[in-house]
């Protein structure tokens, strides 16, 4: 179901920027997702990552700058582009007194899926769900609801797929389920994805590309392996804390904290 | 090729499959919660046969109940009408808050107004469950039909359901800026006007200034029709006019009260984070 964008990137942001008041939540920053890869928006508390999620997905306004998701203006004609977006996260719930298929079919008819009990089927077999569909999803654990949660963002086969902390609070034998069953999804797919984490293995094995926000500031990017040589170092958790704890300009030659244009 | 085939994402196919999914969100729930249907008829129908005694207690000494006898259970019945039909809409959305769904719902392909529809729809729903039963409740126990209004009870119903559609979206507007710190407007919001609308007496009893505010309300113009019909039997055409309009302002005001807040809270970037 993708379809080729007008340029090779499925997002491209230029200049967004968000304020609240006299706070600046993202500072004017630019980057771009390239279709059917995996990017990781990393981050400390507070460094702008679930508010550029939100203006991606037009559920939060810029104040200014530029999205483009998959060739249409956000959030101008998010009508447009929602259908083949979707999202998911651990600070979002779905209604708790549902059973797992009513949850899914409410959100089948809502992306308009034809044949919605295949596809729900297909899904919950997916997501190791087929024996949960008719609990409760208030019944399930914290590692069944984000399978749910995570069935349900795959529904409609998005192009693109936003990940808010996507395993958080999973043990790590879920969390790989999580992360082997997304990597398979979209080497089946080709669907591009946009991973915002705090788990920095989760970010070497599945991203193809890095972007470093601090304070509202895209500070650095490129993919895993760039990094880790720029930075000189032996994996992400530590560029994360480079960056996190502002000791980019000691190691990186000239200083990362210049915005790299996308 | 994949089940995921979309159907549609334009169109009013796609619109009325969005719609559906909102009532299926909160048929679902309802079918699966026999106590929440108990609940809905449970007030209207214990409120009504408080009133269907009292009338059965006064009306041996009372030349207007002896003529009326079912003046105050139809008045009760109506006005939970009301109460339904704007409770249906503020719940339908208090229901999303408790569930941290909205996030969800608006990052899907929902607009605004289909999930208006949807919400005036489950109102519709919840109103005529739960007078229903009430309605049922009355006939069994004190025969007394709420149909024997005859025809100008669907012009009641109507402009009684629309005017509650149209307190419980400004009250959504309400509770999508303040949170829910404003919870408790929706249960109150109604009561409120409850003693300017002259449920169970005419509007003349007012002092002057209250009868000038119950003239801009529907529902006080529909009680005096009521209370034309069943002591007259005469329709008011005049109360039924001036209610239509009346509604078609609160309603449209409702709307734009809610899409402002709606507008609001994108850009305040609260719809992924509001919840209980």
């Amino acid at each position: 179901m993708l379809t080729q964008a007008a340029s090779d990137s499925a997002v491209v942001v230029s200049d967004l920027a968000k304020s609240y008041g006299a706070v600046e939540a993202v500072k004017g920053i630019s980057f771009a997702v390239r279709t059917g890869t995996t990017t990781a928006l990393l981050g400390g508390n507070g460094a702008g990552k679930t508010t550029t999620l939100s203006m991606l997905l037009g559920v939060l306004t810029p104040s200014a700058g530029r999205i483009t998701v998959l060739g249409e203006p956000m959030p101008e004609h998010r009508h447009r582009v929602l259908p083949r977006m979707n999202f998911t996260s651990p600070y979002v719930d779905l209604p708790k007194r549902l059973t797992v298929a009513q949850n899914l079919a409410v959100f089948a008819d809502l992306y308009g899926l034809r044949r919605a009990r295949e596809r729900i089927a297909e899904v919950a077999e997916d997501c190791d769900l087929t024996a949960l569909l008719k609990r409760s999803y208030g019944s399930l654990s914290a590692g069944q609801r984000t399978r749910v949660s995570l069935a349900k963002a795959v529904l409609n086969e998005p192009d693109v797929l936003l990940l808010d902390e996507p395993t958080a609070s999973l043990d790590p034998d879920i969390g790989d389920r999580m992360r082997t069953y997304l990597e398979r999804y979209q080497h089946r797919s080709g669907c591009t994805m946009l991973l915002a984490s705090h788990h920095m293995g989760e970010v070497e094995r599945m991203c193809d590309d890095v972007i470093m926000l601090r304070e509202g500031r895209v500070v650095d990017q490129g993919s895993p392996q760039e990094l880790l040589a720029r930075y000189g170092r032996e994996n992400m958790e530590e560029v994360f804390l480079d960056v996190a704890r502002g000791r980019a300009d000691e190691r990186v030659p000239g200083g990362a904290a210049v915005e790299t244009a996308a | 090729m994949s089940a995921a085939e979309v159907a549609c994402h334009a169109g009013a196919a796609a619109s009325l499959r969005r719609i559906r999914a909102i009532l299926r969100r909160h048929g679902y729930l309802i079918v699966r919660s026999p106590t929440r249907i108990v609940s809905m008829m449970y007030y209207p129908t214990v409120t009504m046969v408080i009133w269907g005694f009292l009338t059965l207690y006064l009306a041996p000494t009372n030349n207007f109940l002896r003529d009326a006898p079912g003046f105050f259970i139809g008045a009760v019945l109506l006005w939970d009408l009301l109460f339904r039909g704007q409770l249906g809409v503020s719940l339908t959305f208090i229901e999303e808050f408790y569930a941290r769904n909205l996030g969800n719902l608006f990052v899907a392909p929902l607009t605004l107004p289909e999930y208006i529809a949807g919400q005036l729809t489950i109102s519709l729903v919840r109103a005529l469950i739960g007078v229903g039963g009430a309605c049922l409740f009355a006939f069994l126990v004190f025969h007394y039909s709420i149909f024997s209004i005859g025809l100008p009870l669907a012009a009641f119903f109507a402009n009684l359901v629309v005017f509650g559609w149209g307190i419980g979206l400004a009250m959504s507007g309400l509770i999508l800026r303040l949170g829910m710190g404003a919870e408790e407007l929706a249960w109150a919001a109604v009561f409120i006007i409850a003693p300017i609308s002259g449920v169970y007496y005419p509007i003349r009893v007012l002092p002057p200034w209250m009868q000038g505010v119950a003239s801009a309300i529907p529902s006080s113009h529909v009680f005096e029709g009521m209370r034309a019909v069943l002591i007259d039997g005469t329709f008011r055409w005049d109360h039924f006019w001036i209610a239509c309009a009346l509604n078609v302002l609160y309603v449209a005001a409702g709307a734009v009260l809610f899409a402002w807040a709606m507008r609001d809270a994108r850009n305040r970037g609260t719809l992924l984070q509001m919840g209980e």
